[in-house]
């Protein structure tokens, strides 16, 4: 291990000099500049601001979806972007967790199907009875054959829910969980959330434009125009 | 194991949601079209081979200058195969002072074992086949048969007796038709068939006669080709084995164009039914993007993703080639059943290999569209989970169809046999690929020039094109493709096979005479005069035997393989001369003779013959006519349309070089069934004349032009379901994206009827497109296929220009706008929602 990575150890997501550009064809345009973010394990981070400055991109960036044009992170101790694209995608399987806004179930799977889908992915054998227990812990114990377009927003975010925490994560990365629901169902679905994260000590990244959301977290970093501003 | 489990998983409720619908019915009806062509031709060629046989009287014969041993008869019998021995000699028979060489058949119980031959019991009006009966036996012991030939010669008639060697025999009935009457231009004396029991007692097989004993050998298909491959090993010198193939260039050549007509009728319904496999893998990968970058952002590696839906495909195309081979079995029983009327023997049972053929044919066309899209699925980016506007990977390569073509090309070699025709119909694919693309997009881009004023569906119709650039050339060239393949089909089936047809009209040659000597011109062209019959042409000839090559002697080893060669070389060659090459001719070597070219003897020899006996382009030939010898050089190999049943040679030479030689004449004609009697009056006239007749031959053939015709409109069914899945897939590529587009636009206001008439626009001119992009491919694809692999002859078609666009915009405009009917139903918020 070497001494950035020693000195990482009880960092658990640690972002240096991290920038974004993309070709728009006549000029570059920055998305991100310049961001240096710690986030230590158990942690509880809301990434707020508004709509185009930056935070999926570095959302997308922290989980490894993304790569940066300059800059590193560390996930866990190990720099994402030395890993090619498949160790990236063993990394994520090992580590992280995902909630997005459009929750992103696989439509032609189940709940219960969709939930076993990243066991299954890594090999595990009896994915079946872990799904079930989380689909139960969320609420959805009588929904477990249903497939997404059978289920309201609400529950196919609870089904994602399930799904990110099936793995036992170390980290949970949330992008606008809430975006496409109304605020009674939103609001259970932050409830359930951060109560999972706490009963499994899951460090949680939230990309959110809520501020109420964002106060529920341990601490909040605003964004603008690809930076952090405070 | 995990990752098959949750592939079949996927593939379940893939299918579930309609999601591969399209894709297992595009396969099914490749696989079904292959496999009812295979099944059926199987069953046809040999059920078509057996009725050729008729006209050998067997499925084979084993024949030897000596008597066989009895090996081969107990072998055929141990196979559980029908035989028939047939002893066959020139020798005289007489009545009182009258006498004449006649060819004496001696045949045992069961003779012919195909086919069947005719008698008549009364001779005193004209032979016809309303007064023939079928023998239903061999000549009763002291009973001969004899032919109309022989009774004109001897002016015997049935119930008189005619001596034969040391016996006297009854002639019982006059041979109206012998099944092997046409075989071969040997054998054109007059006949006698009598029973093998009377031949000891006639003492005419003495030492040193030349007697050709046959073995008849007929049965189940399998076991004479058993039969076949053994006999081939014990052969000795002097013995040879001859099949209806070997025997009938016209049939063999006629059974080989049947076989390609209905192969390319089955692949152009494998052409269409790609270009729905290709349509819908790339709207399987479309729709699919979310769920793959999914994966990748749960933690998915490249390689799982492609194990999982490599096992997807792999799963859905074994299913569907199985359920298109079961469809084929189905089909072509069904197909049997239609066409039983043209058969008349029983189809046989077809063997399992079409299935086999159908199974691969299914899964390498499935592999070779999907494999490339597959391969660049895997790639896509997990981070698609937060944009979706990225991850469009390259779906409209075309190195991806390119894949899928040479799969299409390697399916073409295989099932048309011809590497040649493979490589020209992957190349013209590949040409009308890029063609089409690059005039589909020059055409889109000239629509922009347009700007209809005032009428907003077309202007809808075409930003709609215009903002689907990519997407509507693929559907145009896919719909192209398809409705080109059609179109060829329907040329095929009308212009093509029509031209086959025609090529043997009701009055095509059905008799020749052979041996017409100088000063029996004149007479010959009165006999035809009086009875106002066409004159018919007459063609020279000389006899010669071949006997050096480069002036080295003929050799001839004793192997079997060398027993063609054998058989030709012992018969004198009949050689020719002509000015002008014939258009049943064509050059494949060297060149035909010119007027400016030097004198020196030049020789075209017929590509077959050349390569049987073993010689080539320059090779100088002697050969010996009556004691004088005359050298000529090859300069040119011909191939012979021998199914135009037109006097042709095996060898002709340059004007100016044999006309010092003793010639005869030879010539075709059409004699109508109704004046059969007239070749009785010619017999007589000129005994010394040959007569063949090849009706039979011709028939034979007929029926196998309209079975290839029927078999061919039944095929077309497949092409056009195969059709209608095109248009479906073709539709649904874009069905996302109207369903959104549509949901904006109510939003918006705007009337479910100004929306229909804007996507009718849109289909219009898409339809448009796909007409003329076929009707070019169509007409340039039957050329090359009627020049270079059925050699017909083409005949520019307007039509199908008309045809080809009119089906285009309305098959495309009607199909475009039931399909996307449904999607206006929908309402606006929950697409919207949907979409997120």
């Amino acid at each position: 291990m070497n001494n950035r990575a020693k000195q990482a150890a009880h960092l658990i997501v640690q972002a240096s000099a991290l920038t974004k550009q993309v070709d728009t064809g006549d000029n570059q345009l920055t998305i991100l500049q310049d961001i240096n973010l710690e986030v230590n394990a158990g942690e509880s981070i809301a990434v707020v601001g508004a709509s185009g400055s930056g935070k999926s991109t570095l959302l997308g960036l922290l989980a490894g979806l993304d790569v940066p044009t300059s800059g590193h992170v560390y996930l866990d101790g190990v720099d994402i972007f030395l890993l090619d694209e498949d160790e990236r995608a063993a990394l994520r399987s090992r580590l992280l967790g995902f909630m997005f806004q459009s929750f992103q179930l696989l439509p032609p799977l189940t709940a219960i199907e969709n939930v076993m889908l990243p066991l299954e992915l890594s090999g595990v054998n009896d994915s079946r009875r872990a799904a079930q227990e989380l689909l139960e812990r969320v609420g959805l114990g009588m929904r477990l054959r249903h497939y997404p377009r059978q289920l309201s927003g609400g529950e196919q975010q609870r089904v994602a829910i399930a799904r990110a925490f099936v793995t036992q994560p170390k980290m949970l990365f949330a992008d606008e969980p809430t975006g496409n629901l109304d605020s009674a169902t939103g609001a259970q679905i932050i409830e359930l959330m951060f109560e999972l994260n706490r009963e499994r000590g899951t460090t949680l990244v939230l990309v959110t434009h809520d501020e109420a959301l964002s106060s529920r977290c341990s601490r909040r970093i605003r964004m603008a125009s690809g930076r952090i501003v405070n | 194991m995990n990752l098959f489990r949750l592939s079949l998983r996927m593939l379940h409720r893939d299918w579930r949601a309609g999601e591969l619908r399209i894709l297992a019915l595009a396969l099914m009806i490749a696989v079904g079209s292959i496999t009812t062509v295979g099944f059926f031709s199987d069953r046809v060629q040999l059920a078509l081979s057996r009725e050729s046989n008729r006209l050998l009287g067997a499925d084979l014969l084993i024949m030897g200058d000596r008597p066989l041993p009895a090996s081969y008869a107990d072998k055929a019998r141990q196979l559980g195969l029908k035989i028939a021995t047939l002893t066959r000699f020139p020798s005289m028979t007489g009545k009182e002072e009258n006498n004449l060489l006649t060819e004496i058949r001696a045949v045992s119980p069961g003779y012919p074992l195909r086919g069947e031959l005719r008698l008549a019991g009364d001779t005193s009006e004209i032979i016809t086949e309303q007064i023939t009966h079928v023998a239903t036996d061999i000549p009763a012991s002291g009973t001969v048969w004899i032919d109309e030939k022989l009774m004109a010669g001897l002016e015997i008639a049935p119930g008189e007796k005619l001596e034969v060697g040391a016996t006297q025999m009854t002639v019982a009935a006059v041979i109206a038709r012998e099944p092997d009457h046409s075989v071969g231009f040997v054998n054109m004396g007059p006949r006698l068939v009598m029973n093998a029991d009377d031949l000891a007692g006639t003492d005419l097989i003495q030492p040193g006669s030349r007697v050709t004993y046959q073995l008849l050998v007929a049965g189940e298909e399998e076991q004479v080709a058993e039969f076949r491959s053994w006999a081939q090993i014990q052969l000795v010198p002097g013995q040879r084995i001859e099949g209806i193939r070997d025997a009938r260039p016209e049939i063999r050549s006629a059974l080989e164009r049947a076989e390609k007509f209905l192969s390319l009728a089955a692949l152009a319904s494998v052409v269409v039914a790609a270009a729905a496999v290709a349509l819908a893998v790339r709207r399987f990968i479309q729709r699919h993007l979310d769920g793959c970058a999914i994966m990748r952002c749960l933690g998915a590696s490249q390689s799982t993703i492609l194990r999982l839906y490599l096992y997807h495909f792999l799963t859905l195309g074994w299913m569907a080639s199985g359920l298109g081979c079961l469809l084929g079995f189905v089909a072509q029983e069904f197909l049997a059943r239609w066409l039983a009327g043209l058969v008349d023997t029983s189809l046989p049972w077809p063997s399992g290999l079409p299935a086999v053929h159908g199974l691969l044919s299914g899964m390498v066309l499935l592999l070779g569209f999907s494999l490339p899209p597959l391969l660049n699925l895997r790639r896509v980016p997990a981070l698609r989970v937060l944009r979706r506007d990225i991850g469009m990977t390259n779906l409209h390569g075309l190195a991806g169809y390119a894949f899928g073509l040479l799969a299409l090309s390697i399916l073409f070699i295989w099932e048309a046999g011809e590497l040649r025709l493979g490589i020209l119909v992957m190349l013209g694919f590949l040409a009308a690929i890029a063609i089409f693309a690059l005039f589909g997009w020059l055409l889109i881009k000239l629509l922009l020039l347009v700007r209809p004023q005032g009428a907003s569906a077309w202007r809808y119709g075409l930003a709609n094109i215009r903002r689907r650039t990519i997407a509507s050339v693929v559907q145009a060239i896919a719909l192209g493709l398809g409705l080109m393949a059609m179109l060829v089909l329907t040329l095929i089936q009308n212009d093509l096979l029509k031209d086959w047809r025609t090529s043997l009209p009701p009055n095509t040659p059905n008799r020749f005479l052979l041996n017409i000597q100088t000063d029996q011109l004149q007479p010959l062209a009165e006999f035809f005069a009086q009875r106002g019959m066409r004159q018919p042409d007459l063609y020279p000839m000389v006899r010669g035997r071949l006997v050096t090559i480069n002036d080295y002697p003929v050799q001839v080893g004793d192997d079997a393989a060398e027993a063609r060669k054998k058989q030709l070389l012992n018969r004198e060659f009949n050689l020719s001369w002509i000015n002008e090459l014939r258009p049943d001719n064509e050059i494949v070597a060297g060149r035909w003779w010119q007027s400016g070219d030097s004198l020196d003897n030049e020789l075209s020899m017929e590509e077959e013959i050349a390569e049987t006996i073993g010689v080539k382009l320059g090779d100088r030939l002697t050969f010996d006519i009556a004691g004088s010898l005359f050298k000529a050089t090859i300069t040119s190999l011909r191939k012979v349309d021998w199914d135009t049943f037109r006097v042709n040679f095996f060898v002709v030479v340059r004007p100016g070089q044999l006309e010092a030689y003793p010639i005869n004449y030879i010539t075709s004609f059409y004699l109508p069934p109704s004046q059969a009697g007239t070749m009785h009056e010619l017999v007589r006239n000129f005994p010394n004349l040959l007569v063949v007749d090849v009706a039979t031959v011709i028939e034979q053939v007929q029926k196998m032009i309209a079975q290839v015709s029927r078999a061919i409109e039944f095929v077309f069914v497949f092409t056009l379901l195969a059709g209608f899945i095109v248009l479906y897939a073709a539709i649904s590529a874009t069905q996302d994206e109207r369903i959104y587009e549509a949901a904006i636009f109510r939003t918006l206001g705007a009337k479910r009827r100004q929306l229909m008439r804007a996507w009718a626009a849109e289909f219009a001119i898409l339809g448009g497109l796909v007409g003329i992009f076929a009707s070019a491919g169509a007409t340039v694809l039957a050329y090359v296929i009627s020049k270079y692999a059925l050699h017909v002859s083409y005949t520019f078609n307007p039509w199908i220009w008309l045809a080809g666009i009119l089906a285009g915009v309305i098959g495309v405009t009607v199909a475009g706008l039931v399909g996307t009917h449904s999607t206006l139903s929908q309402p606006p918020l929950l697409t919207l929602r949907k979409i997120g």
